[in-house]
């Protein structure tokens, strides 16, 4: 106890040096936690948008389905195995689809589409659908109508309640041919969904395919979505191996490479930021073994041991890392926490960049607890290898030369 | 007598690659129990290497020194740091003490190190303040301290262990006439009255002449040993 004691007076007896030291680990803690949060922020947001978007977090397909995309790959819609999804915990929505492709036309233009059934309801849960209508409205369970995307609505020339004709190969090879009412257009950020799809009632689309009860997919969204991968395991276990249980990182590698690039860039920022905690850290420590040569000497002579003189120091740093640390991370909690709710707003070309893909122009934070507790312990971490140096000198302390001036 | 110091054909060599420097050269010294004894000689004379040597705080080349007839040669780094906590006090030059403790706890902090309980130290440190006369400045720092001041609180915490004998590398070096013999008074008392052991370097006259034996070291020899220089100036060559 009396070694604490010390080691805090210790810590007073040069106060701009301390203080000094304290400022350069809290604001690198600050940079660092902001850095941290924005960066898993703005990827978090980034897949949320993406998944959102159409593919969901999780998808369920027939085996093989993902290979080869046709309506032949397509298996029966069972309440028993949609129950099975919804009791895996992790799992908060789960919704239905029926994809294929068909030649939508109109008076006399004509072109390939992909035709979506869903079910109105649940779709909206998982991608907000309904929120992406530009004109006109929702769809129903019951209707025998359609919403066109407004890439393709252009294309065809035609607008709420005109009426499309949709030709194509329906289920086992039968034809599949029907006109519907436009009941609404909704606009797509990615420009290959907004040239191409058109979405109907899952029980029309049965019906128009002559696939009855069938389905392409379950899209499935999360509730913690960093357990992704056991989620996938657990369900692709549960199904078994007649399903193939896909996460949007297989169904969109090109995104998880974005990321992952992204990530190592960032780890270079952050790389800088804990040099710079090393040099003030390590300053310190240097200036303070310099200056009290002659004292460390003289206690070794009247009896300390060297191992009590260690934890003395040890104390020291990890009170000086600890504090800064400490108080960086108290700091940054505010400042984390406005990003996350008044996240930046980006403008120009990025900013039009962002919206052509229909994501938010926005760089919010993240405001998980983790990014808080890692970069604590990377600071602290740093902090007590810096100590090995003051450790090393002390174990080849000779009290005599050291109290030689 | 009790023998405390018995130092045996002691060298202590340096450059021993390049020019040989015999800091200290075959020197023998016994000190007995509840001695007064100078070690003076001019600078460079091995003084404060003999002190080093006879405190463990250096090993000699050759020979042995040994504390109530325990080699402390063979000892080792740990082992020696062990034996210099229990039965040898220091005094420094200057700088001796610690500089954010107060004085009583710079004088508790050698018994803290030996894991005596509180109210041992309290009653050990009430003593010790009494003895060297400062029992108003006990929760004074040393900065705010004179130097003869910082110099008793010293003498003080190297009593508070209660060591064999007092090994002090000139303690007046840096302190006025009047600071100089306060210091003197208290270390002759302690000497007198509690029988503790001093030795302690100097080239200070005023020092030489209150102690009841002087070495004189040059060349790293000792070239005399007398007793009682302020009373019998009994000279004995060497």
């Amino acid at each position: 106890m009396w070694l604490i004691k010390m080691a805090w007076k210790n810590l007073w007896r040069n106060r701009s040096r301390t203080i000094i030291t304290m400022a350069a680990i809290f604001f690198a803690v600050i940079l660092s936690v902001t850095a941290s949060s924005l960066k898993d922020g703005i990827f978090s947001n980034l897949v949320k948008n993406v998944v959102s978007f159409y593919t969901g977090y999780v998808q369920v397909h027939k085996k093989g389905f993902w290979d080869e995309q046709i309506l032949d790959n397509s298996f029966k819609s069972s309440s028993k195995v949609e129950e099975q999804i919804l009791n895996e915990k992790n799992v908060t929505a789960v919704t239905s689809r029926l994809e294929s492709f068909a030649l939508a036309s109109s008076a006399d233009i004509t072109k390939g589409s992909l035709v979506v059934g869903i079910d109105p309801e649940k779709e909206n849960q998982i991608t907000s659908l309904e929120k992406k209508i530009i004109q006109g409205s929702y769809l129903k369970d019951t209707d025998s109508a359609v919403l066109l995307s407004q890439g393709l609505s252009e294309r065809l020339k035609l607008k709420t309640n005109d009426t499309v004709i949709l030709i194509g190969q329906g289920y086992h090879g039968a034809t599949a041919a029907g006109k519907y009412l436009v009941k609404g257009i909704v606009k797509f950020g990615s420009p290959d969904l907004n040239d191409k799809s058109l979405f109907m009632p899952l029980a029309t689309a049965q019906e128009f395919y002559g696939a009855d009860s069938m389905i392409t997919s379950y899209i499935l969204s999360l509730e913690h979505t960093k357990n992704l991968q056991t989620t996938r395991l657990l369900l692709g276990t549960e199904l078994g191996s007649a399903y193939e249980v896909m996460t949007w990182e297989e169904m969109m590698p090109e995104v998880k490479q974005h990321i992952q690039t992204d990530s190592s860039n960032m780890k270079y920022v952050q790389g800088i930021l804990y040099l710079l905690i090393c040099f003030g850290i390590f300053g310190t420590l240097l200036m303070m073994m310099v200056e009290r040569k002659f004292e460390m000497g003289m206690l070794v002579s009247i009896g300390m041991k060297k191992s009590k003189l260690i934890i003395l120091l040890l104390y020291e740093s990890v009170f000086t890392v600890l504090a800064g640390c400490m108080l960086g991370i108290i700091a940054s909690i505010p400042l984390v926490y406005y990003l996350n709710r008044h996240p930046i707003r980006i403008g120009g070309e990025t900013a039009k960049a962002y919206e052509k893909f229909g994501f938010e122009a926005i760089f919010p934070t993240s405001i998980a607890i983790s990014i808080f507790i890692y970069q604590g312990i990377t600071v602290l971490i740093i902090g007590l290898l810096l100590s090995l140096y003051p450790i090393y000198k002390v174990i080849r302390l000779d009290p005599v030369t050291a109290m030689k001036r | 007598m009790d023998t405390v110091i018995d130092a045996h054909d002691v060298s202590k060599i340096y450059n021993r690659e390049t020019i040989p420097v015999y800091a200290v050269n075959n020197v023998h010294l016994h000190i007995e129990k509840g001695e007064f004894t100078a070690l003076v000689g001019p600078s460079g004379s091995g003084k404060t290497t003999l002190l080093n040597l006879i405190g463990g705080l250096d090993k000699p080349d050759n020979g042995n020194v040994f504390i109530n007839d325990l080699d402390i040669t063979k000892l080792s780094a740990n082992e020696l740091i062990d034996f210099r906590l229990k039965n040898i006090g220091f005094v420094f030059q200057s700088f001796n003490l610690i500089p954010v403790l107060t004085a009583k706890e710079n004088v508790e902090f050698i018994m803290l190190l030996q894991g005596v309980k509180k109210s041992i130290r309290d009653a050990r440190v009430k003593q010790l303040f009494r003895q060297i006369e400062m029992d108003d400045k006990v929760d004074i720092r040393p900065a705010q301290l004179s130097g003869g001041q910082q110099q008793r609180v010293a003498v003080a915490r190297a009593l508070a262990s209660k060591p064999k004998f007092v090994l002090a590398d000139e303690p007046t070096a840096n302190l006025d006439s009047k600071s100089a013999s306060n210091l003197l008074d208290i270390m002759a008392k302690l000497n007198k009255e509690e029988h503790i052991t001093f030795l302690f370097s100097t080239h200070d006259q005023r020092v030489i002449e209150r102690a009841r034996r002087v070495i004189t070291l040059v060349d790293g020899r000792i070239v005399s040993d007398t007793a009682a220089v302020s009373t019998k100036h009994e000279k004995v060559d060497v």
